[in-house]
Order: C-alpha cells, then structure tokens, then sequence
C-alpha cells in the first residue's frame, strides 16, 4: 500500500514536472507546478513530516502559486515566443541534465543498502517536537527570518510601484 | 511494503533535473522563475528524506526555512519581473539583456 502510494504520487510529481516543461503557456506550467507541490505535501506525508505537508500545501501551493498565477494574469503573458536561445543552454546543458541526474540516481542506488526504509507512521514529527527545537534551540535564525519578510515586502511594493 | 529512502532521493533528483532543464529551455521569465521554484521544492524533498533517514528535526526545519526564503524570493522576483514588463513590454528573456531599467 505504501509502495503504490509513493509510485503513484512520486509518477505524479515526475509528470507534472514534465508537463511544466512542455507547455508552451505559462498559465498551464503554473497548474502543472500545483500538481507536483500537492503531491510533494503527500510524499512529505509519507516521510512523516505532517506540519511540513501542511506548510507545504497552504505556503506552496496555496500562496506562492497563487501569486504567480497572479502575475501571469496581470501581465496578461501569453504563449512562449520559439526564439532559437542560448545555442550553450542546447549543446551543454541538454547532456549536463542527463549526466547529472543518471550520476546522482547511480550514486544514491548504490548507496541504498546504507539507507534505511520508509514505513508509514514508523517516525512521525508532530507540531510540539518541531516547535520545541525552533523556538528553543532556533529562535534567533526564526526571529531573523520574519525580518527577511519585512524586507522582502519592502522591496517588492517599491519595485512594483510605478515611478514617477 | 517499505519503500527504500534512496527511492525518493533519485525522485528528488529527477525533479531538480527537469528544473535545471526548464531554467536552460524555456524563454519566459515567469516560467524560468518556476522552474527555479521546481528546483527548491525537489531539495526540500532530500532534506525530508534525510531527516526521516538520521531521524533528526533540524532537516525538516531546514525545509521550514527554505519555505519561508522561497515565499520572500517569490516576491521580490515577482515585483522585478512587474518592473521589467512595465520598462520593455516582453517577458521574454532573450529581450532582456540589460540590467539597466
């Protein structure tokens, strides 16, 4: 049962991904983005990582995304242009991807007997035990964070407002 | 039936490969910018997996703050890719070879 949910979610997340990739409209690559965050939330689920899921569903999926599709609308972007590009980005970068991720699946599959197994509930992280090492142990770099936020808000209504 | 950990470490990286491929392919600036956000959401599944293999905390609180610098970075791109629309009316990103305004 776990396995079929981790195939089906993880083919899922490879598709999306996918489907990201071949659109040619932006609007499209945005839902097809959802669909792997939404099912990322589920194969964090799986790990036992619930208020990750959660975050990951309401920051991800719910707001980020939602601003991009924001975007996309307010500039009203329409289909990808065919522009011949960056030859470099074709030649290298084509056989880089492939070579990087048939290096890191060789890596991690023969490394997989030093690797442990998944099992549904076997380790589960709830809420307390995460807040109790970010508010102990984690509250400077926590506290740093909400003023990164601050800033980033800052930064995003001046750059976003018209000039005069 | 358990799943192996190194199952969705290679999920992981095939997910950040395809992000590096959209970031080289694809001509519009926001979708650029997704596939920049593909790229973080497949490391965040690593940091899962490796805290649930050292059964620590501080792998899925990493996540937490890869999460809340990725809302921020969401932003500011965002409001950049506004200004640039605005200044050359294209998101294409061959067009865009200035960094002047």
């Amino acid at each position: 049962m776990y396995l079929v949910l981790f195939i089906f979610f993880g083919c899922l997340c490879v598709a999306g991904a996918l489907n990201l990739l071949f659109q040619r409209h932006p609007i499209n690559s945005a839902l097809s983005l959802i669909v792997v965050m939404s099912s990322l939330a589920v194969l964090y689920l799986l790990l036992g990582a619930e208020f990750l899921a959660a975050a990951q569903v309401i920051v991800y999926a719910g707001a980020i995304m939602v601003l991009f599709t924001f975007v996309i609308m307010l500039l009203n972007a329409g289909t990808e242009e065919r522009t011949s590009g960056s030859a470099a980005a074709y030649i290298v970068g084509i056989p880089g991807v492939g070579v990087l991720v048939s290096l890191l699946a060789f890596i991690f599959l023969s490394a997989r007997s030093h690797l442990a197994t998944a099992r549904l509930g076997d380790y589960v992280v709830s809420t307390s035990d995460l807040s109790k090492v970010l508010f102990r142990n984690l509250l400077l770099p926590f506290e740093v964070t909400s003023v990164l936020i601050l800033i980033a808000i800052l930064g995003a209504v001046a750059l976003a407002s018209k000039e005069h | 039936m358990a799943v192996p950990i190194a199952y969705y470490l290679v999920l992981s990286a095939i997910l950040f490969s395809i992000g590096v491929g959209a970031f080289l392919i694809k001509r519009n600036i926001i979708t650029v910018f997704m596939s920049i956000e593909l790229m973080l959401n497949a490391v965040n599944l690593t940091f899962v997996a490796f805290a649930y293999q050292w059964h620590r905390l501080q792998g899925q609180i990493f996540v937490f703050f890869v999460m809340v610098v990725a809302a921020a970075e969401a932003a500011v791109g965002l409001a950049i890719i506004i200004a640039i629309f605005r200044s050359r009316s294209t998101l294409n990103v061959d067009q865009v070879n200035l960094m002047k305004l």
